[in-house]
Parts: structure tokens; C-alpha cells; sequence
């Protein structure tokens, strides 16, 4: 019979193969659970995990939906690595597209090359207001950041909801519930000619390389280690964890805000109710997938945007309805909770005595 | 009692030469002792003595290596606790596995090996509570219980299995004075139903009040067996401590140094559900020095650690000076920079990050005073060399500081810690239980640094429920007790009597010990 045995301590190869396994089980799975609906099973899979990778002219689709999810993640596994669990990054995308936004609705006719610079601030200074609420909460009253996060996302997205039907409405838009177009200053340059590549991949680079330099190499990353490995450690050490809840919420709130910003002043060019796509919650896996490592953050952003990017040519391919999408990232979160036990406990088979 | 009878009934649990070894240690050596049917028997002994692994092994939770036990006089083996429930044997121990948001009777029922029917449990719940006249509401959520609600849980879950020995493992030492008294008057009634009970403590008193016999363990070995309603409280501290042992040469010279550390009218509320409150403590600590601070588990010391290391701060700036600088109010970082190190007595999760590497432990608390990370940016290079340092210089057995905390022996990660400690060269140093649970070679090797810290100039405090390695340290000792420090008086005027009241707990230990001695 197998046996479940606890490791002396955790095993580091299987810390880096259970993504690698939870991807592959999660393929297997996918396959078998839309063959038994009907589906052609095996092209659903490769369409989703295989194509996005495979075929060169994606790959700029891929790097436009991994620039956001990157950004996110960044901030949420810095903060996770502090036990800070800002479940709420979607609401905080929304607002700093919102405060970004703001700002791009009172520049509408002006021009200059400070405007963009002033939305993405106003991008990352609406993420952290929002992300400041539920840090305050828990700071003072001990509320849960998980609940309290989450639940302003509602509100952030019925905010929008309230922005573009009434006072942002496009006075041209012959009352189509959307803002109006930014312009030109206002939109983030490509940097590949043709494509919706934009400035906001190599920021997205640029930032996990900096998010690893201050985890690793600095005392404030140190903090947020010892914060969330060892609370009485860290008191002993004189880290206060109050201050660590609130920077690691203001960090993760403000890198929200800007991709969100970068979403809003990227492929969108305005606000519409479709703006909140769920990269916000989707982060949340990319994170964990990335083993909360900004180095890996960045492979398990591409990933997950594969599976965006996927889920749309497996639509017209084998037909999957759009909600596949949607079903493979919550089964890759749920196969990756369960492999991760094998970092902590291995399998052995042991015969029974006779 | 019926002297002849009780001769013909074999004692309801007689240990014969029990071994047990740890690696470094021999936990308990050729212990003996018996417990009569009825009999409320005291194992009495120092923290360290090696009263808990005894226990354990009658428990089952660990087995001797040589030696029998027999139960109404038939030897039996006990392979773990459930085994030793079957028996008839209960335990309570000193911290309660309770669940708080759960009530109480849905706690008890967790408890129990077999499934009981809801209302049937009620009902035995309900008998019990009446027939002891134990005042505990079967329906309250834990959380909202007291300490000595909560073992009274703990208590009743040992009844409800009809036990006919009942282990209590230092249970007094988190109850109040009135808990204490409730305690007795139920142990005292279960014994007189014929229920045997193995009281474990170290205070004096206590046992002088309920126990028929005492056997002493020092060492891991009896020292001697006795009646403690007949015993002198000074002659069990003799045999408790050891009096042999006493009076160890100080070297250095006794006039201390310009005071480095004055604490002043510290009051701290503790934290609930165990902790202490601090009371008006009040202490200096000279250049050149050991201070002593004796006292039994959870009378403050604790606290007091932390409030020190700067994790509380004290109300007022001036509570606490460091060198004539007033740093109450300052946090732990700073206190650390100005001089004043602490090492709690909680190694893992508290003294040290398990999961990180012992070079990135020496960050930990060296960072300010070491430059470890100037500016923000943590300096590797330096990092390496200073964890390089300690371990070469301590001895630390370790494959290098790349090792992770939590694979080194408790005794080479402690010498890592005071290690990284005394060589920043702090102006006072405070250290809680220094050498707990480390081998003797390596408690030696730790004993030697403080003594020869104190001799560069620094102040130490050392704060230890260890009398033997208080007395071979310590200049001038004083007590914790219920969060109330004594008076420190120098250990050269103090006599066996007087240490051993203060082992015993009793209010205000400095005064009535000097009323003894007139």
C-alpha cells in the first residue's frame, strides 16, 4: 500500500518539478475531462498549452497578456512571502486603470511626453489607495486582509461600472458605455511595429529583475522573509511587522494600479465594462506557479498567458467554449496545491505485513 | 491506612533500574520507585533533572532502554499513550491540547480513543463535574475559560477513562494561588477513591501540602526517597540541588564596574492565555558582572526577555538605561545598536529563522551593530565571513553557514547564536536559559564566553531556571517569581536554605529568606 512519509526537510528539486508536474497533470486531466464531453480532448490541450508556444505569431499576443499578469504576480508573492494575502489585486488593477484614466480624461486636449508618466503615477498611487484599506484594517483592527481585499474588488469594478455609464461616458460615443479614446500622448508606445507589443513587457521584465535584487539582496526583502517564516524572529530582529503588512500591500497594490494603467493605456486605449478580465486573480496562480520567485514569476506569467491565448484558438479550433479558459487555470492552481505536497512528503509503497 | 494490608497489595506501578539515553545524555539512570493504590507520590526534581522523560516513558510516549514496569505487580510494556489509557493510566500536562473556538465538551469528546454517543458523554461530563464539585460549564467555548477551567478540561477527559493512576506534570505552575488550592481538594478526593497520583514539581511547598512520598531525581537518578509531610523543606533542597555542589570559587575581582544596565519600576501587562505580568521590576547590572535571575517556568522570565530586547517596549523611556541612556521606548534594532543583546530562550522560530541558513541568521541580529548590510543592501561577503566567524570560533559543528537553522543539534545552534551575540562585543548582554537542553561539553564552552564577556568589561544577565549553572556563574543572584524580581544579593552571602526557598516559589523569596537566616 502507499504511504504517505514526512521529509526531513522539504526536497528542492520537487520545489521547482511540481510546477512542471501540475502542468503536466493538469494537461492529462483537461484531456480526459473534455473527451469524456465530447471534445476532441487531445487538440483542446494542445491548442491551449502547445499552439500559443508553437507558432511564432502568437507569441507577441503572449508577452501582451504576460505583462500584466507578471506585474501583478510581482507584487502579490512579495507580499505572500510576508503570509500578507492580498486576494484583491483585480479591484486594485481596476482603480489604478481608473485613476490613470482620470488623469488622461483632464489632459484630454492637452499634449506633452509628462502625460503618460502622470497616469502611470496616478495608475500606481489609485492601486495603492485601494490596497492601503485593507492594510490599514489589518494593521489596526486584526481584519482579515484576505476577506477585506477580495470584497473591495466589487466595489472597484462597480465603481468603473458607475464611471463609464455616467460621468465618464464618451460625449461622442453615441451612448455606448465607454470613455473616450485616449490619445496618441496618452498610449503607450509599441515597440514592435504593427503589433500591440508595448512599452509594458520590458517594464515588466525590468521590474522582476528589480523584485528579485530586493528580495535577495536587500534588508527590506530580508524583512519580508522573516515576517513570514518566523513572526517572533522578526520581532527579535526588530522588524516590525506592522510596517512590512503595509509595505508589501502598498508595493502590491501600486504594481496592480500600473498594470492595470498599462492595460487601460495599452491594448484597451480606454475604459469599457469589459476592462476587468480577471488578470487580477489569475496573478494569483502565476505567483504560486512561480514559486513566489520573481524569476519565476515570469515563466509562470507565460504560461498562464498560453492559456489565454490558447483558450481563444481552441474556441475556433476544437470549439471549446470560452469558460475553458477559466477551467484549465483553476485546475493548473488545484493540481499545483496537491503536487506541492510531494515538496514536503514523499510517496512510498510498503507492503502490508503479512 | 492498614499497614499489614497494604503489603499484600502490590504497588499499583513499580518502576525497576529505568534507563533512557538521549545522544549526549543520560536522561535517567537506574531509576526505582513504586506507587502504592491511593497514594498521591511526588517526583521532585530541577528542570533537567530528567522528571519529564520518566514520565513520558510511563506514558508511553517514549521507552526506556533497559529497566521494567509493572502494573499491580505484572511487568508490562507500554508502547505508546493509548496503550498506556488502556491501562488505566491518565495524564494532564503542563500546556492543554485543547481546540479554543471549540466548547468544551466537544473538546473532551475529541479527546477520548473511542466514539461516544453526544448525550451519553453529557451525562458522564455532568457526573463527574457533580461528584468532584468541579465548577466548569460543559457548554462554554474554550476561549473564554481560564487556565485552570482549561485543565480542569484536561482533568475530567482523564476521568471519564476511570484511571487508576493519574500523571500531573507540573500543574500548578500556570494557576493561581485559589486554582491551586481548588487543585488539591480534587486530587486529594480522586486519591482518597483509591486512583494513584504521580505529582510532578519542583516547589516545595506544594508537595509538603499533598504528597505522601517524594522521590528526588538529580541527574537523571534518585537521590533519595522520602515523606514530605515529615521532611524538612531544607533538607529536600539539599537533596533537590545537590549541596554538594555548592560553593564555587569567583575569580574575578568583586568590585563591579560603572552600572551599564539600570532597569527601574518595569510593569508590563503579560499576554494572555499564559502570560506573566511584569510588577515594579527594578535591577542593575554592572560592567565586569554576571547577574543571576533563578525562578520556576512562566514567573515572567519571558517577558521580561522580550521586554528587554526591545520586541515590548516599556511605558516609560527611563524604565530602561543602557550605559545612563534612557531606551524604554526604544525598539529592538536600536537597543541593539547602542549595546544591549538578548537571546531568548526559544532558539527555533525566536532566536533563529529555521529555514534560513545560519549565514542569513547572522543578519538576524548583527546587522546593526556588524554593518552586515549598509545602507539597506545586504553585503554577502560579510555576511559569510561574520557566520564563519562564530562558527569557527564557537565551534560549531555544522557542514558551513550555508546549513539551514533548523538542521543543527538544539547544542550547536545554541553556541551559533551566542556565538553571534558575543562577538559583537554588546555593552550587556541578556541571555535566557544559555545552555537548555545543550550537551555538558558544549554548556561548558557557553559558560566560559559569558564569564569571560564579563570579564572584558560587559554586563550579563543570565536568566535560568538552572540553580547549579546560576550559583557557578552568577556574582549576585536574584528571583522571578510571579513576575516580581527580588533583590539581588551576591551569591557568596547566600546559603543553601535561603536557595533552597527560593527554588520552593514562595512570595517575596529575598525577604523571608533573610528572616530565615536571623
Amino acid at each position: 500500500m502507499l504511504e504517505w512519509r514526512r521529509r526531513r526537510e522539504p526536497s528542492t528539486p520537487m520545489l521547482w518539478l511540481s510546477p512542471l508536474i501540475a502542468i503536466g497533470l493538469t494537461m492529462l486531466a483537461g484531456m480526459l475531462v473534455f473527451t469524456a464531453m465530447g471534445y476532441d480532448g487531445f487538440h483542446a490541450v494542445g491548442s491551449i498549452f502547445v499552439t500559443p508556444f508553437a507558432e511564432p505569431q502568437r507569441w507577441a499576443d503572449i508577452g501582451v497578456k504576460a505583462a500584466p499578469l507578471v506585474l501583478i504576480a510581482l507584487g502579490l508573492a512579495i507580499g505572500f512571502r510576508a503570509n500578507v494575502w492580498n486576494i484583491g489585486a483585480e479591484g486594485q488593477y481596476v482603480m489604478g486603470a481608473i485613476a490613470g484614466t482620470g488623469v488622461a480624461l483632464a489632459t484630454y486636449d492637452m499634449s506633452g511626453w509628462w502625460i503618460l508618466p502622470a497616469m502611470a503615477l496616478a495608475g500606481m498611487l489609485g492601486g495603492m489607495a485601494w490596497a492601503a484599506i485593507p492594510a490599514l484594517l489589518r494593521v489596526k483592527l486584526q481584519v482579515s486582509e484576505i476577506l477585506t481585499s477580495l470584497m473591495l474588488t466589487y466595489v472597484a469594478v462597480q465603481f468603473l461600472f458607475f464611471l463609464v455609464r455616467g460621468p465618464w461616458k464618451d460625449p461622442d460615443g453615441f451612448n455606448f458605455p465607454q470613455t473616450r479614446m485616449f490619445t496618441a500622448d496618452q498610449t503607450l508606445p509599441t515597440i514592435m511595429e504593427g503589433s500591440l507589443v508595448h512599452i509594458g513587457i520590458p517594464v515588466a521584465l525590468l521590474l522582476a529583475v528589480i523584485a528579485w535584487l530586493l528580495m535577495e539582496k536587500t534588508t527590506a526583502g530580508y524583512a519580508v522573509k522573516v515576517v513570514g517564516l518566523a513572526p517572533a524572529a522578526a520581532r527579535h530582529g526588530g522588524f516590525s511587522a506592522a510596517r512590512t503588512t503595509w509595505a508589501t500591500m502598498l508595493l502590491s497594490g501600486g504594481l496592480a494600479g500600473l498594470a492595470g494603467l498599462f492595460e487601460a493605456a495599452g491594448p484597451f486605449g480606454q475604459l469599457t465594462p469589459q476592462f476587468p478580465v480577471g488578470y487580477g486573480f489569475t496573478a494569483i496562480i502565476v505567483a504560486f506557479l512561480g514559486r513566489l520567485s520573481p524569476l519565476g514569476i515570469v515563466f509562470g506569467g507565460l504560461v498562464l498567458a498560453g492559456t489565454y491565448v490558447g483558450g481563444e484558438i481552441a474556441q475556433s479550433t476544437v470549439r471549446l467554449p470560452q469558460a475553458a479558459t477559466g477551467l484549465f487555470q483553476a485546475m493548473l492552481l488545484f493540481m499545483l496545491l496537491a503536487t506541492d505536497v510531494l515538496v514536503k512528503w514523499r510517496v512510498v509503497w510498503k507492503r502490508r505485513p503479512a | 491506612m492498614n499497614q499489614p494490608r497494604e503489603q499484600e497489595v502490590p504497588p499499583r506501578l513499580a518502576l525497576a533500574h529505568i534507563s533512557k539515553s538521549f545522544p549526549g545524555v543520560k536522561a535517567n539512570e537506574d531509576i526505582s520507585l513504586s506507587v502504592q493504590p491511593g497514594e498521591i507520590h511526588a517526583l521532585l526534581g530541577e528542570n533537567g533533572a530528567g522528571k519529564s522523560t520518566l514520565v513520558k516513558i510511563i506514558y508511553g510516549v517514549q521507552q526506556a532502554d533497559e529497566g521494567t514496569i509493572s502494573w499491580n505487580g505484572t511487568p508490562v510494556s507500554i508502547p505508546s499513550p493509548k496503550a498506556a489509557r488502556r491501562l488505566g493510566i491518565g495524564m494532564v500536562f503542563q500546556h492543554f491540547s485543547l481546540f479554543d473556538a471549540m466548547t468544551v465538551i466537544e473538546n473532551i469528546a475529541l479527546g477520548l480513543d473511542e466514539a461516544v454517543d453526544r448525550e451519553e458523554l453529557k451525562r458522564r461530563v455532568a457526573a463527574i463535574l457533580k461528584s468532584y464539585s468541579l465548577p466548569l460549564d460543559p457548554e462554554r467555548e474554550v476561549h473564554t475559560l481560564s487556565v485552570g477551567e482549561r485543565q480542569r478540561i484536561e482533568i475530567v477527559r482523564c476521568l471519564l477513562q476511570k484511571p487508576k493512576l493519574l500523571i500531573m506534570d507540573e500543574p500548578t505552575s500556570v494557576l493561581t494561588p485559589q486554582e491551586v488550592e481548588r487543585l488539591f481538594a480534587t486530587l486529594r478526593q480522586i486519591a482518597a477513591e483509591g486512583c494513584s497520583i504521580l505529582y510532578i514539581s519542583h516547589k516545595l511547598s506544594e508537595i509538603k501540602a499533598l504528597c505522601d512520598s517524594a522521590t528526588i531525581l538529580r541527574g537523571g537518578r534518585v537521590v533519595a526517597t522520602c515523606d514530605p509531610r515529615v521532611e524538612t523543606t531544607r533538607r529536600m533542597a539539599e537533596l533537590m540541588i545537590g549541596a554538594e555542589l555548592r560553593r564555587i570559587e569567583h575569580g574575578r575581582a568583586s568590585e563591579a564596574g560603572a552600572v551599564r544596565l539600570a532597569v527601574s519600576g518595569l510593569s508590563l501587562p503579560g499576554t494572555p492565555p499564559f502570560g506573566t505580568d511584569l510588577r515594579e521590576i527594578s535591577f542593575e547590572a554592572r560592567a565586569g558582572e554576571i547577574l543571576g535571575i533563578a525562578g520556576v517556568a512562566g514567573n515572567g522570565q519571558a517577558e521580561l526577555l522580550t521586554a528587554l530586547s526591545g520586541e515590548r517596549l516599556a511605558t516609560a523611556p527611563d524604565a530602561i538605561r543602557l550605559d545612563g541612556k534612557p531606551v524604554g521606548l526604544e525598539g529592538a534594532g536600536a537597543r541593539r545598536t547602542l549595546g544591549l543583546s538578548c537571546v531568548p530562550e526559544e532558539r527555533n522560530g525566536h532566536a533563529a529563522v529555521p529555514d534560513f541558513s545560519l549565514a542569513e541568521n547572522g543578519i538576524l541580529t548583527a546587522r546593526h551593530r556588524l554593518k552586515l548590510a549598509p545602507h539597506g543592501i545586504i553585503s554577502s561577503g560579510a555576511v559569510r565571513r561574520f557566520a564563519d566567524t562564530v562558527i569557527r570560533l564557537f565551534d560549531v559543528r555544522t557542514t558551513g553557514n550555508a546549513a539551514l537553522a533548523r538542521s543543527l543539534s538544539g547544542g550547536n545552534l545554541q553556541k551559533f547564536i551566542m556565538g553571534r551575540e558575543i562577538g559583537q562585543q554588546p555593552a550587556v548582554l541578556v541571555v535566557s536559559q544559555p545552555t537548555w537542553g545543550v550537551d555538558a561539553g558544549a554548556a561548558a564552552a557557553i559558560r566560559q564566553e559569558l564569564v569571560d564577556l564579563a570579564a572584558q568589561g560587559s554586563a550579563v544577565v543570565v536568566i535560568s531556571q538552572d540553580l547549579d549553572e546560576l550559583l557557578e556563574l552568577a556574582d549576585r543572584l536574584c528571583v522571578i517569581n510571579e513576575g516580581r524580581l527580588s533583590t539581588p544579593r551576591p551569591v557568596a552571602s547566600l546559603g543553601i536554605d535561603e536557595i533552597g526557598l527560593m527554588m520552593g516559589g514562595i512570595h517575596g523569596a529575598g525577604e523571608q529568606a533573610e528572616a530565615a537566616h536571623a
